[in-house]
């Protein structure tokens, strides 16, 4: 027991620990419209996106939230306006930006040096080096993204269900996607360091299918999705530290098993839940 | 049948919506050409015409989602509009209950809902009556894809109609349903014109609606005939709408339409002698 309590007296990762556990209810959160809205693509071309702000921001010496938040936010309404343009070969288009982006950051690391910022954490995920201000930034982007989801439930999931009707309703579709890419890009920054660029997508995704597979309700999905995902979150970085693991994997394995499990005990009914063909 | 459906067609009072000279683009082509249309307070109309004449082009250019590349609408003022997509329009996987559903209607935005996320005591009366209305209460905590086709309809009718439209569109109600369902919808779109309400829909069935509604509007890009369906539907309205060639049968007072296929071969007799 004493053993198992032992990492909760670091600081370092009591602080990669509150990191975690809120970045993967955020990322389980804003997740449901990411899978909802069949943006899982979207969502991991983003986080390579943002790599290329990483590695920039950190060669030239400025903020990194600063820097890499001003390029997350660059190519997220990028991504969004060619997508609601709808535009043929949108999804080649986005591959393009978004890998083009992650190539030149890691162009830069290879010409520059890895100076700033751990490379491998950006990557992958790491406990190393999360400090007050990652505390900080995960609790108001957390907060901010709560707020927003909060109080615009109703036309997000209008927006998400039936943007055309919304749009016909009254809501400003277009300025609820854009909301909602915003949201993605922040709640990817903030991610970024504890479960790395390569593997957010999977904490996009994973925890609100889980939720699906067990309710057939919106709101239930939302509590659900957010819960799975922090939970993920902790354990995944308190397994991180006792098996020597880097977090980002440690993460993404936790949350994998728990599809596993849902998967077995929900058999042929959760699956049903996901198939798009009635029957 | 329990309530016949009304043919007498109503007079338009007051008009809801005006279409002067609109023509609607997506690409080169025009959807619509020229079109001019007046929907009026409790009228009930049904558009009729082949695939991509331009009926759902229509309805989205009344809903708002649309709008023209030439000619304009004009709208009443503080027109409410309820729309009711196609049923394979509708994502069935997507995860919500009859009740979040129809809860979508009471969006801030329009005017009718609040920010809070889950509906309060109020809301959650409407949407009773308005699941009661249409006989589906006891299914507001059921997912939308385990209910059969009329109870999807009624789910989409109830989203419309807890928006208080004064304007009900609907997009093929009855495309892909049974007959039975079928005549429930059509019984329950005349019980809600009975109570005020302007209906304008879509369809591709002559026979089994078009013909059973008070006005009707012939729909090929232009609008080819719009009037009563026993005046409206001749055989040459006919053609010129669906490029194909048709006879007209009068059954109880009412037209039927049967497609005029002409073989190219002898048709082959049928075997009776069967050895």
């Amino acid at each position: 027991m004493a053993e198992l309590l032992r990492p909760f007296g670091f600081e370092f990762f009591r602080n990669g620990l509150i990191v975690a556990t809120v970045a993967g209810a955020i990322c389980g959160l804003i997740g449901v419209f990411v899978v909802l809205k069949g943006m899982s693509y979207i969502g991991h071309g983003l986080s390579q996106a943002i790599f290329g702000g990483f590695a920039a921001s950190s060669l030239l010496g400025v903020n990194f939230l600063l820097g890499a938040g001003v390029w997350g936010l660059a190519s997220a309404l990028m991504i969004n306006g060619v997508t609601r343009r709808k535009v043929i070969g949108a999804d080649a288009a986005i591959g393009v930006i978004t890998t083009a982006s992650f190539a030149l950051g890691l162009t830069l690391f290879a010409v520059f040096g890895r100076s700033g910022r751990n490379f491998d954490a950006a990557l992958f995920g790491s406990i190393l080096g999360v400090g007050w201000s990652d505390v900080i930034s995960v609790l108001v982007v957390g907060a901010g993204v709560g707020l927003v989801v909060f109080f615009g439930y109703r036309k997000l999931l209008f927006t998400t269900f039936d943007p055309e009707v919304a749009q016909a309703s009254g809501v400003n579709t277009a300025r609820v996607d854009a909301m909602l890419m915003f949201a993605l890009a922040a709640s990817i920054l903030v991610t970024m360091q504890v479960l790395g660029v390569t593997l957010i997508a999977a904490t996009l995704v994973i925890p609100p299918t889980i939720a699906r597979m067990l309710t057939t309700s919106f709101s239930r999905m939302l509590w659900l999705s957010t819960t799975i995902g922090g939970v993920t979150g902790f354990v995944g970085m308190v397994l991180s530290y006792h098996l020597d693991l880097q977090s980002g994997p440690a993460i993404v394995l936790v949350g994998a098993s728990l599809f596993g499990i849902t998967f077995l005990a929900t058999g042929t009914r959760g699956l049903r839940r996901l198939s798009p063909v009635t029957g | 049948m329990t309530h016949p459906i009304d043919l007498t067609g109503r007079s338009t009072e007051r008009t809801l919506a005006r279409l002067t000279g609109v023509t609607c683009s997506y690409g080169a082509a025009p959807v619509l050409r020229d079109v001019d249309l007046v929907v009026g307070e409790r009228q009930f109309s049904g558009v009729v015409g082949p695939s991509g004449s331009g009926k759902t082009t229509l309805l989205k250019l009344l809903l708002g989602s649309v709008s023209p590349s030439a000619g304009t609408i004009e709208r009443r003022p503080g027109l409410r509009v309820g729309y009711v997509p196609q049923v394979d329009q509708v994502n069935w996987s997507f995860p919500v209950t009859v009740e979040e559903c129809v809860l979508m209607a009471r969006v801030p935005q329009a005017g009718t809902g609040r920010r809070l996320p889950w509906p309060s005591r109020t809301e959650r009366v409407e949407v009773h009556e308005v699941l009661s209305r249409l006989g589906i209460e006891g299914l507001a905590r059921r997912h939308i894809r385990d209910l059969s086709g009329g109870q999807q309809q009624r789910v989409f009718i109830a989203r419309a109609l807890l928006g208080r439209p004064d304007l009900l569109l609907m997009d093929e109600p009855t495309s892909g349903v049974d007959v039975h369902t079928r005549h429930e919808v059509l019984h329950l779109l005349d019980d809600l014109h009975h109570d005020g309400l302007a209906i304008v829909l879509t369809t591709h069935d002559l026979n089994g609606i078009a013909s059973h509604l008070p006005h009707i509007v012939c729909l090929n890009t232009d609008v080819i005939g719009e009037g009563v369906p026993r005046e409206v539907l001749s055989l040459d309205v006919l053609e010129r709408t669906f490029g194909a060639r048709m006879s007209i049968l009068e059954h109880a007072g009412m037209p039927i339409i049967v497609d005029t296929y002409e073989h190219e071969h002898e048709p082959v007799p049928w075997v009776s002698d069967r050895g």
